[in-house]
């Protein structure tokens, strides 16, 4: 039978009735701007802390909004708050903030 | 003089002497938690400065600020003369009057409600020379007095007559205390008045108490103005630490404490304690404000964030987050709280050592080559090529040897990790630039952002290696010769960038070189009262629109004598007003590049 390795890999299916997701929400209510992302990646592309590591805002927003949370913090790791990202951002989205927020929110928890 | 009451007792000074002994006892305990609060070296550093030469520095600071409010004069005239008549007046009469005690009726020295009424209590006896110069210096000050009292209630209904578009919201207790200040003068003026014909008075007091016997026989209402004179004083006095007079007592201390090299820690540590009681809530702040230009924000400002730290409210950390750090409103307190310090430091209770780490940092291996002077763009010039390109021309021209440090990526100067409340990662990122600086062997570290400027000369720990902003040294290469421009015919206003002017000092180098380049124009807020561009770091969670807002009221303020550009020396600045400006905006470099010969 051919089964195409298709089982090589563990599923990533996410179930989004069961995922928790309420890191993202608590981000969301205090910066709603994150909600208006358009994954365009700008974020990415200008990020100073880019250069010498795996940092991806636009990823790690979407990772949070599907409860992957660790995945999305190891994704952060690293930021050097410099605010390029809010700069270039065309939605205007405040993306420090909600960095700051995360960070903060990884302190108390 | 003598004694006209047996026992010198009258029940009308009770309201009095209970709020005084009220105050003296509130006072005392702030006052030694305070101290308690501060640590084992602050308090040496308190005992060392008292008991040394500097404490007279201290005193004259203490009259200087607190009794003549010369800073307030240099902002407003008659701004000045209101809290300085009030101030210095008052003080006068309880200083005159424990000399009047002194002189003649020593027996009561120490009786803690008698200088306050000592015309109640004494009689005229024969004219003295000395009595009625007295008499005549304590109506001089009551009248100064008066007179700021009516400016002061003249302000609440129309502040823009001492230079003020907004005050502050008053509290209940800020309001029993207003009033009662309001009316403690002209009663202690009516009951001196009323006795004046048995104790003796002078131009003021006697005055009236002539123009009073002629309709009323005033034996009968003595006692009821002392009364009333007593009972405003004394609710003044039982209002005061529930409102904002509390700084008349509390900014003593503080400038104690801060003469003596103390500083705050924590957002509530002993001397934020004293910064916080010391707000007098006057209101300049939101003038000062640049998130103020749009009015709900007027809430955001610095005395309502020190009125929420004060009364420990929810809240303030929302405050502390919208805060550009621009420190327009630190440079314009007459009290000069550092409310932006006492913000960050809020920031900074946030995040603990359990932070997200850099670990790709002890990986990264910059090899800088070797000449005189490195050049460090930073993350914001890297937004802005624009800046740099213009200024390697410059260099290239001059003929100075340069390298560029962050050619190939850049490892932030760490300000905005600590405008964030991250000190931790902050101090790893300087340490590494640190040490690829020295490495490199230069001996002047060229930069073209204020931001990384201010916290690479304050943070960074560099010696023998010169810290120089693009504006100071282009500056330096054109009074050298090495580069020449041409003045053209445009007509300039420079925009003083917070970390620049405010933060670091440098206010006319780039003057300078803009009145070699055309003609320069004043902008109505310029030097240290610049309006922030909005596009600041330093706040965290101002939105888009409202940094627009920002922007656009700066340039309002920038375009005043209508210049054909705006100049700045900032990336930051640059790309905050670039979009929004209708006219040209250029950074200095390419302004030098473009007319270079």
């Amino acid at each position: 039978m051919n089964r195409f390795g298709y089982r090589l890999s563990p599923s990533s299916q996410i179930d989004l009735d069961v995922s928790d997701n309420s890191l993202f929400r608590e981000i969301l209510a205090g910066e709603p701007g994150i909600s208006t992302c358009i994954a365009c990646g700008s974020c990415v592309a200008s990020c100073s802390a880019g250069v010498f590591d795996k940092i991806s805002f636009r990823k790690a927003l979407h990772l949070l909004e599907v409860g992957m949370d660790t995945e999305a913090v190891a994704l952060l790791e690293g930021c050097m708050m410099c605010g390029k990202c809010t700069l270039v951002c065309p939605r205007g989205i405040n993306t420090r903030h909600a960095i700051v927020l995360i960070k903060r929110k990884l302190n108390k928890g | 003089m003598r004694e006209r009451i047996v026992f010198a007792f009258d029940p009308f000074v009770i309201p009095f002497t209970l709020g005084m002994v009220f105050i003296i006892l509130y006072l005392s305990v702030g006052g030694f938690k305070i101290i308690a609060k501060l640590s084992a070296e602050e308090k040496m550093k308190l005992l060392k400065h008292t008991f040394s030469f500097a404490i007279f520095k201290t005193f004259r600071d203490i009259i200087v600020d607190c009794l003549l409010h010369l800073k307030i004069f240099k902002r407003n005239i008659r701004l000045g003369y209101m809290h300085a008549s009030i101030a210095f007046g008052w003080f006068m009469l309880i200083f005159i009057g424990h000399i009047e005690v002194m002189l003649y009726t020593p027996q009561r020295l120490g009786v803690l409600y008698y200088p306050v009424f000592f015309r109640y209590f004494v009689m005229k006896t024969h004219e003295t020379l000395r009595g009625d110069f007295f008499f005549f210096l304590m109506d001089l000050f009551l009248l100064i007095v008066l007179s700021g009292v009516g400016i002061a209630i003249y302000k609440r209904f129309r502040s823009a007559i001492v230079g003020m578009k907004r005050t502050t919201k008053l509290r209940t207790g800020d309001k029993i205390a207003l009033y009662s200040l309001w009316l403690i003068f002209p009663l202690r003026l009516f009951a001196e008045s009323f006795t004046a014909g048995i104790s003796g008075g002078s131009f003021l007091t006697i005055t009236i108490n002539r123009v009073f016997n002629t309709f009323a026989t005033n034996e009968s209402l003595i006692q009821p103005v002392w009364w009333a004179y007593s009972l405003t004083l004394g609710a003044f006095l039982f209002a005061l630490p529930f409102s904002r007079y509390m700084h008349i007592p509390t900014e003593i201390f503080l400038i104690w404490m801060r003469n003596s090299g103390i500083r705050a820690t924590s957002s509530r540590d002993g001397y934020a304690e004293s910064e916080i009681y010391s707000c007098s809530s006057c209101g300049i702040c939101i003038d000062a404000c640049p998130m103020a230009v749009k009015s709900e924000n007027s809430k955001f400002t610095s005395v309502y964030y020190l009125r929420l730290m004060r009364r420990r409210l929810p809240g303030s950390m929302n405050h502390a987050d919208k805060c550009l750090m621009c420190g327009r409103c630190v440079e314009m307190c007459p009290v000069e709280i550092d409310s932006c310090k006492l913000k960050v430091l809020k920031r900074e209770e946030e995040i603990s050592e359990k932070r997200l780490r850099m670990a790709y940092l002890s990986e990264i291996h910059t090899n800088v080559n070797k000449s005189d002077v490195l050049y460090y763009a930073g993350c914001m010039t890297h937004l802005t090529p624009v800046i740099y390109n213009s200024l390697f021309k410059i260099l290239q021209k001059s003929g100075t040897q340069f390298s560029f440090m962050d050619k190939d990526g850049s490892i932030c100067c760490g300000r905005p990790l600590m405008l964030s409340g991250d000190t931790y990662s902050a101090k790893e990122l300087i340490e590494k630039n640190r040490q690829t600086i020295i490495n490199s062997g230069a001996k002047t570290l060229l930069l073209s952002c204020p931001i990384c400027y201010k916290v690479f000369r304050e943070e960074y720990d560099l010696p023998g290696i010169e810290v120089v902003h693009h504006t100071e040294y282009i500056n330096r290469l054109l009074n050298e010769g090495k580069i020449a421009i041409n003045k053209s015919g445009k007509s300039f206003v420079f925009h003083d960038p917070c970390d620049l002017g405010r933060g670091s000092g440098i206010f006319e180098q780039p003057r300078e070189i803009l009145m070699k380049a055309g003609e320069l124009r004043f902008a109505s807020e310029e030097r240290g009262k610049s309006h922030c561009c909005g596009g600041s770091l330093g706040s965290l969670s101002l939105d888009k629109e409202e940094r627009n807002g920002i922007t656009k009221a700066a340039l309002a303020t920038l375009f005043e004598n209508n210049p054909d550009e705006l100049v700045t020396a900032c990336p930051l600045c640059y790309k905050s007003f670039k979009n929004i400006n209708g006219k040209p905006t250029a950074d200095i470099a390419q302004i030098v590049a473009e007319q270079m010969v």
